[in-house]
């Protein structure tokens, strides 16, 4: 077993017990863990069973096969931001909806006569 | 449609030089009309100054855009069941005296969205030339696009009529809400039409389109037209 190979593998069982552990203190989501447990696993996998990664080395035409696990990796990290990129829309889209309610809520109850404060008539 | 219920929205972020005499003229032109302000986040006076004037002022919690904000101005109109809405900039750049060219389409049914152009013979705009090779660009992309003659797809100088009203309450675009409107409509099936207007130099504050950000702005443009043609509406 060489140096890579201990590493890759400490280094993925390290992220998996992190995943984990912020699952359990509740301050990680289970929908936005699972593209993170997916890709520790993964490379643990491939840093268990260097067969497997060899196998995939050849077939694939890569020389030095500890490299294509640089590739896998990359390729999740790429995966994970394209899923922040979307959920930060999703967001982006309930924000205004909901901020766009709080303005036509509080001119509602300006109407009825209450003053709620806040930016506008009478507040800061 | 008998005296059909009018809203005028005027959408403003630190609009305080010039929002006062928007404001008046509107009122001086369409008595018949109501008034609503949107106010985005605006660090200035606007919102008082408004207030004063005795319009209704949606106040944003913060800057969201223009895009949101006229769709808050559209939101409002759908609930309170206006028939006709028209978009009229805060800085003074649409005479109010115009206002009722934009209308009258509506009103006889002819139009969802009535937008007023610049470039149809009404008063005297001449653009840069590097402006009006951009307007020119888009003029065209988007008329291939809608099937129909768009000369200034920039406007925000336009009304909409009840149906566009709800659907805009519903579906706005976000980052160039005038041009990207244009091709959502038509994708919905509605019809849009242009009239000739005359618009002035803006009373204060300047356009959010400098000239070294244009090109960028056009690609970026150009570029959310594509996206809103492969989306789902």
């Amino acid at each position: 077993m060489d140096y890579f190979q201990i590493f890759s593998i400490i280094g993925s069982v390290v992220l998996l017990a992190l995943i984990i552990n912020f699952i359990r203190l509740g301050i990680l989501k289970e929908r936005y863990s699972v593209l993170w447990i997916a890709c520790s696993v993964a490379i643990l996998i491939l840093s268990v069973k260097k067969g497997i990664l060899d196998y995939l080395a050849v077939s694939l035409g890569v020389a030095y096969p500890p490299s294509l696990l640089f590739l896998v990796a990359f390729m999740f990290v790429l995966l994970i931001s394209l899923h922040f990129s979307v959920v930060i829309s999703i967001f982006h889209e309930k924000n205004k909806i909901l901020s766009q309610e709080v303005t036509l809520l509080k001119e509602a109850l300006r109407e009825a006569g209450i003053n709620v404060g806040g930016k506008g008539k009478d507040g800061k | 449609m008998k005296d059909p219920k009018i809203l005028i929205i005027i959408p403003a972020f630190n609009e305080q030089a010039s929002i006062q005499g928007v404001l008046s003229a509107v009122k001086k032109h369409l008595p018949v009309a109501d008034i609503v302000v949107v106010n985005d986040g605006s660090a200035d006076s606007t919102a008082l100054i408004a207030e004063k004037e005795g319009v209704v002022v949606l106040n944003h919690p913060y800057n969201m855009g223009i895009g949101a904000t006229m769709q808050t101005g559209y939101k409002y109109a759908s609930r309170k069941g206006y028939e006709i809405a028209v978009q009229v900039d805060a800085d003074g750049q649409h005479p109010a005296d115009q206002i009722e060219k934009l209308i009258e389409p509506v009103v006889k049914g002819r139009a969802d969205l009535v937008v007023g152009s610049r470039f149809l013979g009404a008063g005297e705009y001449k653009p840069s030339l590097a402006r009006s090779a951009g307007i020119s660009i888009f003029s065209n992309v988007v008329s291939a696009i809608i099937r129909e003659r768009v000369t200034d797809t920039t406007s925000g100088f336009r009304a909409a009529g009840r149906r566009c009203i709800d659907f805009f309450a519903g579906h706005y675009p976000d980052d160039y809400p005038e041009v990207e409107a244009l091709v959502l409509l038509h994708k919905k099936g509605f019809s849009i039409m242009e009239v000739p207007v005359r618009m002035s130099e803006r009373e204060g504050g300047r356009s959010s389109i400098t000239p070294i950000r244009s090109v960028y702005y056009m690609v970026k443009v150009l570029l959310a037209i594509f996206v809103d043609l492969l989306k789902k509406v």
